[in-house]
């Protein structure tokens, strides 16, 4: 069952299945490269929902709790 | 290729992702000077330089980063309208993150312009375990790929031989997905990642975005920040520019003043006013006593130490994660954690700050940010003349100053949040990795900002000088002042006299402030004086700047917010202070 990133614990990686967001929310995050089917590790959350902040490949990135709430992600099986 | 060779390369844009080094590139390529950082987004202007190629010199031109050619935001459209001026493009990839990469060079390859790619931090790929097949990627692409490295220069030699090669493939055109799929399938064939341990400087990445950890360490940061800078300042201060101005500089000054004749008019915009026949730096206002000795004796030696530290911050990596941990109190003044990086410029200098709002997406936070920059951000030259002028009449009252400038920071942000339309958007950023500040880098960035500063600051610095010696002499500022005491008198209560301050203020800050000086202020019409001064308008320089950005319907709007509140203010301290 695929889940919103906010509600993964840090640590816990897995795969994105969808973006359920607008075309110009779609287009940014899909260019910073987080897309369908790429491996995603959430990283940290901050508090009062604050920002997210996940590593992707070799690559770390920050996003706010509204975006990272609208990315579905599929947990690799080890986490569960 | 022979036809290749005839053609005439004008104009060469360099294009990439953000802070992939591609003013890294630039410089190396123009030998021009120019901000290096590392964090997205630190190019926010076109920088413009021009190359040897031969025997032509082309223009090069560094354009802001963009992800792909599809604009999210206004400044990546300008930047991707820059596309179709050229005649080469140099394509910047990081070879540390090629995957991310490889989009914006596939669409490249699809225009009608020769595209060569530039595979650069070639040198992080080695300990970072990437192996890339450079071969192969300029056989699947077609156009040639070098290797380089814009810290060393290591490469560019070869970049430059090998740019009359570029050339346009013209790819077929391909959607979203399908360009992912093919760019998933390069990656399979060239690169090799080799797993290998976490360094020091990751686990310190890690750790410094840490939602508690951070927050400590941020406040470390801050506090370490600014006593350095402050250690640094005074020490420069104190052990080289005042000897040098006193010992030096004030002897000399004496002998030219006798050869004046100790009177007259040129004696007066040179020297300025002699007490007794002593001149004293902080009261005489000639151009060769207080017009040298502020811009260098009081505020140089705090742009140097703050421009170092800054660099060095900056170079480590630590702003962008400075901006996520701060993005939390940020909102609440209607920003977004990312907008702390114009602020945080803004300390150094406020056009640099003005500037740097272009990473901010729409009008609301640009408008927002703007003006409580304007307001409550006192640029370095002001820092150390207050620091100068109010910390001689003791420590705490510097704190009323900033401390007054913090909660406006506050209050007017807060208030804008709530009165204007709309909601703050949220952030999104790359983190970059900490790379360690290269000394040679930190030395080329310190010096361009300090002569920066200097070019800047010196001809203002004059100019307003004299420009009081005039309105003094005609009798000017005795009309305004007695226009404005109102104002000045009951409700700021200072006197009228401070009128010139305010003119000078249009001018430069740093001078303003020096002109409370010579007024013989009790410590409270210092404190309130400093802080209107801070407040009440920006310079002419940040001015000019935040008309273009903000155009002049919401300059307008900001400039009598920023009237308003001065006023206010100013009331405010003079009533509620008790000394
Ligand atoms: N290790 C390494 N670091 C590099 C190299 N080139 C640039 N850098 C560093 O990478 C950071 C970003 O460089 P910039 O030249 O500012 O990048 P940019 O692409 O112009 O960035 P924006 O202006 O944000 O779009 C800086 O800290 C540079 O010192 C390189 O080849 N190797």
């Amino acid at each position: 069952m695929p889940i919103d990133l906010t509600k993964i614990k840090p640590g816990a990686s897995g795969t994105v299945v969808s973006l359920q967001g607008g075309r110009g929310f779609t287009l940014r995050l899909t260019n910073l490269g987080i897309r369908p089917g790429v491996k995603i590790t959430k990283l940290n959350a901050h508090f009062w929902r604050g920002p997210i902040t996940v590593r992707l490949g070799r690559a770390n990135l920050a996003l706010g709790f509204g975006m990272a709430s609208k990315i579905m992600v599929e947990l690799d099986t080890k986490n569960e | 290729m022979s036809e290749a060779r005839k053609r005439i390369i004008q104009k060469i844009l360099l294009m990439g992702n953000p802070n992939v080094g591609k003013s890294a590139v630039f410089s190396r390529l123009t030998g021009a000077r120019v901000v290096i950082s590392n964090y997205p987004g630190t190019t926010v202007e076109f920088m413009q330089g021009y190359m040897k190629l031969g025997e032509q010199r082309p223009v090069v031109i560094d354009v802001p980063g963009v992800y792909s050619l599809e604009p999210t935001s206004r400044a990546e459209e300008v930047a991707i309208e820059m596309l179709d001026q050229g005649d080469v493009i140099i394509n910047v990839v990081d070879a540390t993150n090629l995957e991310r990469n490889l989009y914006l060079t596939l669409q490249l390859l699809q225009r009608q312009i020769p595209v060569i790619v530039a595979l650069n931090m070639w040198d992080d790929t080695r300990h970072k375990g990437i192996t890339i097949d450079v071969k192969k990627l300029e056989q699947i692409f077609g156009v040639p790929v070098v290797t380089t490295c814009g810290l060393t220069g290591e490469g560019i030699k070869q970049l430059v031989e090998r740019l009359p090669q570029a050339h346009a493939p013209k790819k077929a055109p391909c959607s979203a997905q399908k360009c992912w799929d093919e760019i998933g399938i390069i990656i399979a064939q060239v690169q090799k990642l080799t797993h290998r341990h976490h360094t020091w400087l990751e686990r310190l990445e890690d750790l410094s975005i840490q939602p508690l950890g951070g927050l400590v360490l941020a406040a470390a940061v801050v506090f370490l920040s600014f006593s350095l800078i402050r250690f640094l300042g005074e020490g420069l201060i104190n052990n080289f520019f005042n000897p040098f101005f006193e010992n030096i500089w004030l002897p000399l000054l004496y002998r030219f003043s006798a050869v004046l004749g100790g009177k007259g008019l040129l004696h007066y915009v040179l020297i300025g006013e002699s007490i007794n026949g002593q001149i004293d730096f902080g009261v005489a206002f000639g151009l060769l006593t207080t017009g040298l000795y502020v811009p260098l004796a009081m505020v140089l030696p705090y742009i140097f130490s703050f421009y170092l530290v800054l660099g060095l911050w900056e170079d480590l990596g630590y702003l962008p994660r400075f901006a996520v941990l701060t993005d939390n109190l940020m909102h609440r003044i209607g920003l977004h954690g990312y907008a702390v990086i114009p602020m945080i410029l803004g300390l150094g200098c406020n056009v640099p700050g003005a500037l740097a709002t272009r990473l901010l997406e729409g009008r609301r936070e640009k408008f927002i940010a703007a003006t409580l920059m304007a307001v409550a951000i006192p640029c370095m030259a002001q820092i150390a003349m207050i620091v100068g002028l109010v910390g001689a009449r003791g420590g705490q009252y510097l704190g009323i100053v900033f401390g007054t400038l913090f909660l406006l920071l506050v209050f007017k942000g807060i208030l804008l949040n709530k009165l204007l339309k709309g909601r703050s958007p949220e952030i999104l950023t790359e983190i970059p990795p900490y790379r360690l500040p290269q000394v040679r880098a930190v030395c080329k960035k310190l010096s361009l900002r300090v002569v920066g500063f200097l070019k800047e600051a010196l001809p203002y610095v004059l100019l307003g000088i004299l420009f009081v010696n005039i309105l003094q002499a005609l009798k000017i500022i005795d009309a305004l002042a007695a226009v404005f005491s109102p104002v000045l008198q009951n409700i700021w209560g200072l006197p009228k006299e401070a009128i010139s301050a305010l003119i000078v203020g249009f001018l430069r800050k740093d001078v303003a402030i020096g002109m409370l000086g010579p007024l013989e202020l009790s410590t409270k019409q210092l404190v309130i004086g400093s802080t209107i001064l801070a407040v009440y308008f920006p310079c002419i320089a940040t001015f000019t700047v935040l008309l273009k950005e903000l155009g002049p319907k919401d300059m307008l709007k900001s400039a009598v917010l920023m009237l308003i509140t001065a006023v206010i203010v100013g009331g405010l301290l003079n009533l509620i202070l008790p000394f």
